[in-house]
């Protein structure tokens, strides 16, 4: 049983919650860039979507999404195996019964954990742009909200299997994600391709002999404008969490806050030097994802790594995340139109796997933090084990149980929009107006046929 | 070939599961782990092609 966590101090209870204050922003440039990397015809919908996403997704949470994630020290079910034992699911009360709102560290996690699943629940909107039913993606939210992310949050933040590999194996310090490079982000990601390989590829978008053909966004400045936004919100997912789940001081998230950044700008720079050496000239909406892709790979260890590491983090994620984009386009035929598959689940899983390489504990953990609890403190070594469970963990049963949820709810509910739909734009034919009307900027939609 | 694909992915992870469970030794925990690890890796590639043969079919 993992112990309980003691109660946050006055400054550090008011630091959670002026970060959590920023989260939002991350869900809002998450938003804009799903919309910008779009097609216009579809740009009404993508926000449209985004809004009932958070909403179906706050609400599942609220429901029974928290009681089964639960939080450090709560109630839990487990088994034993060799004598040790495996904490798979939390036991709280729905609806947010028993929780005490008046700074405890569980209610700063549920209010935390309200806007994750969001931003987890949007990431796969991105990749099914175009194509992708508002009903299917309300019904899809339900399940990655209610039952893929809180039970691998559970895994990880609230003293689950994973959190505890540290103290019942000796690996590390157990599987490590202070901000949701894995929680949010790889299932977000991984979430994305089952959408991508469900519902195929957008009309026109390969040639019969297998050609991909470009389809640009239709908005470069607010996908830019958007990676600021979620820059801030990064700031306040990376600090709060790295209080809430791994107790660390309130004084290290200035050390956050370098880190975040510095692989932020790394990875941009490094997504437009590429794009500038293979096509001539930098590509913007690479370089967003880029960014983003730095944002993600910062997550996992952004309160134990130096500033130097941070910016090797995210000079790869960048470099990485560009040529994923490439291969998932060109060689695995996957129609992503916003990159989240690769910014989000390829990102992720280099953060994930960085931490285990890069991170450096501090040599005495204060007795009283929730990571003490878990087993910190006994050294580094088996540190990447523990992380490299964790990414097998992500692939060999969330990803399965998540395509395999796609296809069966595809088989009741037809995911995907109607091809008379996909031609007009989902702005017209689901919500029977453009994001646009002043302007004509897809002439075919506007031709008497 | 996609079901055996991600009959693989939950394969490897099984392995690496017990790998960590049931091996106390660091050495061949960590051999057994890296090949349920590459057990998934196959079963990845599986899937992948599966989905770009289909895409090329149509």
């Amino acid at each position: 049983m993992t112990p309980g966590v003691p109660a946050l101090s006055e400054t550090g209870v008011a630091l959670c919650i002026f970060f959590i204050l920023l989260v939002p922003l991350a869900a809002a440039g998450l938003s804009l860039i799903n919309a910008g990397l779009g097609r216009s015809h579809s740009a009404a919908h993508s926000m449209m979507a985004s809004l009932c996403v958070l909403g179906v997704a706050a609400i599942t949470y609220f429901v029974f999404g928290f009681a089964w994630q639960g939080y450090i020290g709560g109630p839990a079910h487990s088994f034993w195996i060799a004598g040790k034992s495996w904490n798979w699911l939390a036991s709280e009360p729905f609806f947010f019964r028993g929780l005490d709102f008046r700074g405890s560290s569980a209610s700063l996690v549920a209010a935390l954990q309200l806007l994750s699943v969001g931003i987890c629940a949007l990431i796969p909107l991105g990749s099914g742009a175009g194509r992708w039913r508002l009903g299917a993606i309300c019904i899809s939210t339900i399940f990655l909200a209610g039952c893929t992310y809180p039970l691998f949050a559970h895994w990880v933040w609230s003293g689950g299997w994973l959190a505890q590999l540290g103290a019942n194996y000796g690996l590390g310090h157990g599987f490590m994600d202070l901000g949701g490079a894995s929680t949010i982000h790889i299932v977000g990601g991984l979430s994305a391709l089952t959408i991508a390989w469900t519902l195929g590829p957008r009309q026109g978008k390969y040639s019969l002999e297998g050609m991909p053909t470009a389809i640009p966004g239709h908005n470069a400045v607010i996908v830019l404008f958007a990676c600021l936004l979620a820059w801030l919100g990064w700031i306040g997912l990376n600090s709060a969490g790295a209080i809430l789940f791994a107790g660390t001081d309130p004084a290290r998230s200035i050390l956050v806050f370098v880190n975040t950044t510095l692989a932020a700008v790394s990875a941009a720079l490094a997504a437009a030097s590429m794009t500038r050496l293979r096509f001539g000239k930098p590509d913007a909406s690479l370089s967003a994802n880029g960014w983003i892709g730095g944002l993600v790979a910062s997550s996992a260890s952004c309160a134990f790594v130096t500033p130097l590491g941070a910016v090797a983090i995210g000079l790869a994620a960048g470099a990485l995340v560009t040529l994923a984009v490439e291969v998932f386009e060109l060689r695995l035929t996957v129609d992503d139109p916003s990159g989240g598959i690769s910014v989000h689940a390829v990102g992720g899983i280099w953060g994930v796997l960085a931490a285990g390489l890069f991170a450096r504990f501090p040599e005495s953990v204060p007795s009283t933090s929730s990571f003490a609890a878990l087993g910190a403190g006994k050294g580094d070594s088996g540190q990447w084990l523990a992380q490299l469970v964790g990414i097998s963990t992500l692939l060999g049963f969330v990803l399965p149980l998540t395509y395999g949820f796609q296809r069966l709810l595809n088989r009741f509910y037809p995911q995907r929009v109607s091809p008379e739909g996909e031609r007009q734009g989902m702005d017209l034919h689901e919500l029977g107006a453009g994001a646009y009307p002043d302007f004509v900027s897809n002439i075919d939609e506007f031709t008497q046929r | 070939m996609k079901i055996l694909g991600f009959f693989l992915l939950v394969a490897g992870w099984a392995i690496v599961l017990a790998a960590v469970a049931l091996l106390a030794w660091q050495a061949p925990r960590i051999a057994f782990a890296l090949a349920g690890a590459g057990v998934e890796l196959l079963g990845l590639v599986l899937v992948f092609r599966s989905h770009a043969l289909l895409q090329g079919g149509t």
